[in-house]
């Protein structure tokens, strides 16, 4: 990544869980750091550069899986050292929003984050992205993961679950639990399994659960809209690839005279070009760790994150 | 014809998320009509499930509200067939307007008010389910409580924990130059009608929640 935003590479290795399994926390760190050290050289000789003319490293410190996380960093730390370059502390979920604001030109948008890890409404106001809406207990990424993986399907699995719902014929009602501009998924899981189980195709129970997750999730947004008066949505994060999401947002967009931004592919999913252009913003801002101060924190909050670079 | 100041009735006043506000006449008093608006985004029976419930379910929590002595609007009419409500008119401002202006022992009393409020209604049995600094209206100091529709009954200290996780963020959000502030005022109040052990323990709870709610592990 360049200083004005400009991807010079993005080389990507992903790890992959077994159907019916979840994300190992050891075997997706045993796989980055199997793949680090190729897929760095080959990010760089993507960009035709050599290590020598990197200013600064992004370290990605949280939120995430420790194991991972400390893989990441002990490549970011040494990268720092023997280069001497700055390292530059980045928030995973910061770099959600800022890939999202640079690819679709969102100013000052409502965020919508959903991702595996994260179902949140936020607006920036001073000096921080503050939280408006989130999840009260499971993502709506964790949703379909867990539902997938009682029918055997690989996380993560929407676009499997999205693919399903093209051949539904009916809807079936499903727990729809708003509270404030909160959502909770839990109970919509349980039903929805249940009724799977009570002999309901596959293909109406994945329909009415992306349905009604969805409608709750834009139903929150829109209180939060109302709520903050802002004129952009953007939706960003893996689950921004859901195609019913992004029909419903437009939707509450074009209601309150909004526009709505939605991140697309390949930045919905977590990528390295998040964590350099944040670091890029950071850096300009002044933004430096020490090595021995640069601890992983798999639990960091974004609304935490004081966001100098944005006024 | 019929006007309020320079308004022809019915006047739109307020678009809020899932409902329209308009200012009305109703047999010669000035009135309000809360309308569901129907929602493009959600299919049409989930949609027309939701409006109905909450319209009929709203009308019951403001009675049950009222009966606990907590000031809300009074419900003149339920019409079903347009998800709307009709209930009387209170003139004021909401309080996230109202505490921006007024003086910090001003902003200090109108949050004590309020937690004394909620929890008389958390005692009662009730949850408001949307609690926001918007959704309290302040009549010359006098706090109601308005928009109840997400509300709902329970002695949980789980769902007044939510209650006060909402409040609280509200808070946060729009006024967090003295959050801290106006947040433990309220808790004052709050505590001055169930008593510091029962309001540590739904604060205690709230945290819960929140955290809970925070940065999920995958796995």
């Amino acid at each position: 990544m360049d200083e004005s935003g400009l991807i010079l590479s993005d080389i990507r290795d992903v790890y992959k869980s077994e159907a019916g399994s979840g994300i190992h926390p050891r075997e997706a760190a045993e796989h980055h750091s199997e793949v680090a050290a190729k897929v760095l050289l080959e990010a760089l000789e993507h960009a035709n550069i050599s290590a020598r003319d990197l200013k600064g490293v992004a370290i990605a410190l949280g939120p995430g899986l420790g194991p991972c996380l400390r893989v990441g960093a002990t490549v970011a730390r040494s990268l720092s050292s023997y280069l001497r370059i700055p390292l530059i502390p980045v928030n995973h979920a910061i770099g959600h929003i800022e890939i999202g604001n640079l690819t679709t030109g969102a100013k000052d948008p409502l965020v919508v984050l959903v991702s595996g890890g994260h179902t949140a409404i936020a607006a920036f106001s001073g000096g921080r992205w503050r939280i408006f809406g989130e999840t009260e207990d499971i993502t709506i990424g964790n949703l379909f993961d867990m539902f997938a993986r009682e029918i055997n399907l690989p996380s993560p699995a929407g676009p499997q679950i999205e693919k399903l719902t093209q051949n539904a014929s009916k809807f079936i009602p499903l727990p729809y639990v708003v509270k404030g501009n909160d959502v909770s998924y839990s109970g919509l899981l349980t039903a929805a399994l249940a009724k799977l189980r009570s002999g309901e195709r596959l293909e109406d129970v994945c329909y009415s659960m992306q349905e009604v997750s969805c409608s709750m999730l834009a139903e929150a947004v829109e209180r939060s809209l109302a709520y903050t008066g802002k004129k952009e949505i953007l939706l960003t994060g893996g689950v921004a690839a859901n195609r019913s999401l992004k029909d419903k947002l437009e939707k509450v967009a074009a209601i309150h005279d909004a526009v709505c931004y939605t991140v697309k592919s390949p930045f919905t999913g977590d990528n390295g070009a998040q964590i350099a252009w944040t670091g890029v913003l950071a850096l300009k801002a002044g933004l430096v760790v020490q090595v021995e101060n640069s601890h992983v924190r798999p639990r960091w909050r974004l609304e935490d994150v004081d966001i100098p670079w944005r006024t | 014809m019929t006007f309020h100041g320079e308004r022809e009735l019915p006047a739109l006043i307020y678009t809020g998320a899932e409902a329209k506000i308009y200012l009305q006449e109703w047999f010669g008093e000035l009135a309000i009509r809360k309308h569901r608006i129907p929602k493009s985004y959600r299919v049409p029976m989930l949609d027309d499930n939701i409006r109905h419930l909450r319209t009929s379910h709203e009308a019951t929590m403001l009675r049950e509200a009222r009966k606990l002595g907590v000031s809300v609007p009074t419900v003149q009419h339920i019409d079903q067939d347009s998800s709307s409500l009709i209930m009387d008119y209170i003139a004021g401002r909401t309080l996230k307007d109202e505490l921006h202006v007024v003086s910090k022992s001003e902003r200090r009393a109108r949050c004590r008010a309020l937690g004394e409020l909620l929890a008389i209604m958390h005692l009662g049995g009730i949850v408001h389910g949307d609690i926001t600094l918007s959704n309290v209206i302040s009549q010359r100091g006098k706090l109601f409580i308005i928009d109840f529709g997400l509300g709902g009954f329970s002695k949980e200290s789980e769902a007044m924990g939510v209650d006060l996780l909402l409040l609280n963020r509200s808070m946060r959000s729009t006024h967090y130059l003295f959050h801290a502030e106006l947040f433990k005022s309220f808790i004052e109040g709050y505590s001055r009608v169930v008593g510091l052990t029962s309001s540590a323990e739904v604060v205690e709870k709230m945290r819960e929640v929140e955290r809970r709610g925070r940065y999920f592990e995958r796995g």
